[in-house]
């Protein structure tokens, strides 16, 4: 056991530079995740069949076709194409476009399920669709999609996982590295899911801070006397209540 | 850029492979399932503390990538003489199956939770043995809020198969990619795979959506 930890020790470098790769992956994919599911989602719930339903189809084509299929697409089928990605941009837009097309529809649904009143009051008041959108409808949606999007980020963190089948070396890779090592497989393994379970545990906290702010923009939460809403009330400017 | 005839000559492998990806979905699947629902009801009638240990397992064995628990049980069990016997394929379907039967309880969970409180009292009222008002009582109404919860957990099992590439598994993904390998045909194979994931998962779920809302009516 001491010479596992000593192995562990001298071999934390490694472990942080495979970790710097499951994080860039992680918000890399995250960011183009959410930029997708915000234009696709939007495109499906707006009332125009020409967005909709093209939409649609980019989103069941990306959620039925599996994650590891579009990895090796990207990796394999694309410098055929005469297009060449280095393995990290491959396993950002893999994750992007898979996740991507999963929240889109959390999106969609969310901003079907705001309230009908909301929809038939701004428009009572003439507000232009953007505004009602940006100011109103959204706002709402958002504290609904919250809880969904923190599962898909958690599965997004999981699922950069595969990244190790084209050459790129993140946390599970280096395990597997410090497995051979250590010649100690459970060891290896359990440091390894370990540090995958921090990371989804912080964050899953880290969006429901995100929740917990969205709530309180919406006046249906107090802020609470705890760091993060003293750290938020001091940066966040005064916002209307809405419902 | 696409050769038919390569696709053509490719099919017959991927749909072999295919063979071993819907085997282990439908056993996955099966695990799932059962453990699910015993893990819904060990939370509800176990006692505090060990409750508590066992959400713990739980929510570890949800938020850790499958990929690397395939490769950690793999490697621990190589050295064993016994158990590095047993062919991969029936590793993969049941450490997929106890995967996802973490996220099958907890729709196990909240189908029970669905269950009207006037129902429960009923029970008591009734003085009904407690096994018995389960399972003729409780779990039928609560099954008609889980199911298509699991058909969709099903479907995302079926998607995540390929992860057993990890382990040596020759299904769907990994025949495309020895066939890719060896005649220089990646186009074909890969987007073929990808074309008979997608014929088989959108209309499961078009299914799934359509019994929702069937179940949804009464």
């Amino acid at each position: 056991m001491t010479d596992n930890l000593t192995t562990l020790f001298s071999y934390a470098p490694q472990l942080w530079d495979g970790l710097k790769i499951t994080f860039l992956l992680t918000a890399g994919g995250a960011a183009g995740a959410l930029l997708i599911a915000l234009v696709l989602g939007l495109a499906m719930a707006s009332p125009y069949r020409w967005l909709g339903i093209p939409a649609r189809i980019v989103v069941e084509f990306f959620r039925g076709t599996s994650l590891l299929v579009q990895l090796f697409w990207l990796f394999y089928v694309l410098p055929l194409l005469g297009a060449n990605l280095d393995p990290l941009s491959c396993g950002i837009f893999a994750l992007a476009l898979n996740y991507g097309a999963y929240s889109a529809e959390v999106v969609r649904s969310s901003i079907a399920h705001v309230d009908r009143g909301q929809w038939e009051a701004a428009t009572a008041l003439s507000l232009s669709p953007v505004r009602m959108m940006r100011r109103i409808i959204f706002p709402q949606a958002w504290l609904l999609m919250i809880p969904s999007l923190a599962t898909l980020l958690i599965q997004l963190l999981k699922g950069t996982a595969v990244v190790s089948f084209i050459t790129l070396q993140d946390l599970t890779d280096r395990i597997d590295q410090l497995r051979q090592a250590t010649g100690d497989t459970f060891f290896a393994y359990t440091v390894g899911l370990l540090l995958y379970f921090v990371l989804a545990w912080l964050l899953q906290v880290g969006m429901d801070a995100l929740e917990h702010r969205a709530a309180v923009a919406l006046g249906r939460r107090e802020k609470s006397g705890r760091l993060r809403s003293v750290l938020s009330r001091r940066h966040r400017p005064k916002k209307e209540v809405l419902g | 850029m696409w050769d038919w005839s390569r696709a053509f000559d490719a099919l017959p492998l991927l749909l072999k492979g295919f063979g071993n990806t819907l085997i282990a979905t439908v056993g996955g699947t099966l695990i799932a399932v059962v453990l699910g629902l015993v893990i819904a009801i060990l939370l509800r009638v176990l006692p505090r503390w060990i409750n508590w240990l066992l959400k713990l397992a739980v929510a570890f064995v949800r938020n850790t990538p499958l990929v690397v628990q395939l490769l950690f049980i793999y490697f621990l069990f190589a050295k064993h003489p016994v158990l590095a016997g047993i062919p991969s394929l029936t590793l993969g379907l049941i450490i997929i199956g106890v995967h996802y039967s973490t996220y099958m309880s907890e729709s196990y969970r909240a189908g029970i939770d669905s269950v009207p409180k006037g129902q429960w009292e009923a029970i008591s009222a009734l003085s009904l043995p407690p096994a018995r008002a389960f399972r003729s009582i409780v779990l039928p109404q609560a099954l008609r809020a889980t199911v298509p919860s699991l058909g969709n957990y099903a479907v995302a099992m079926f998607k995540d198969t390929p992860f057993l590439f990890a382990i040596g598994v020759v299904e769907l993904v990994t025949s495309a990619q020895q066939y890719g390998g060896r005649h220089f045909a990646y186009t074909e194979a890969f987007t073929l795979a990808g074309l008979i994931f997608l014929a088989a998962s959108y209309p499961t779920s078009l299914l799934i959506r359509r019994l929702e809302k069937s179940l949804a009516r009464y």
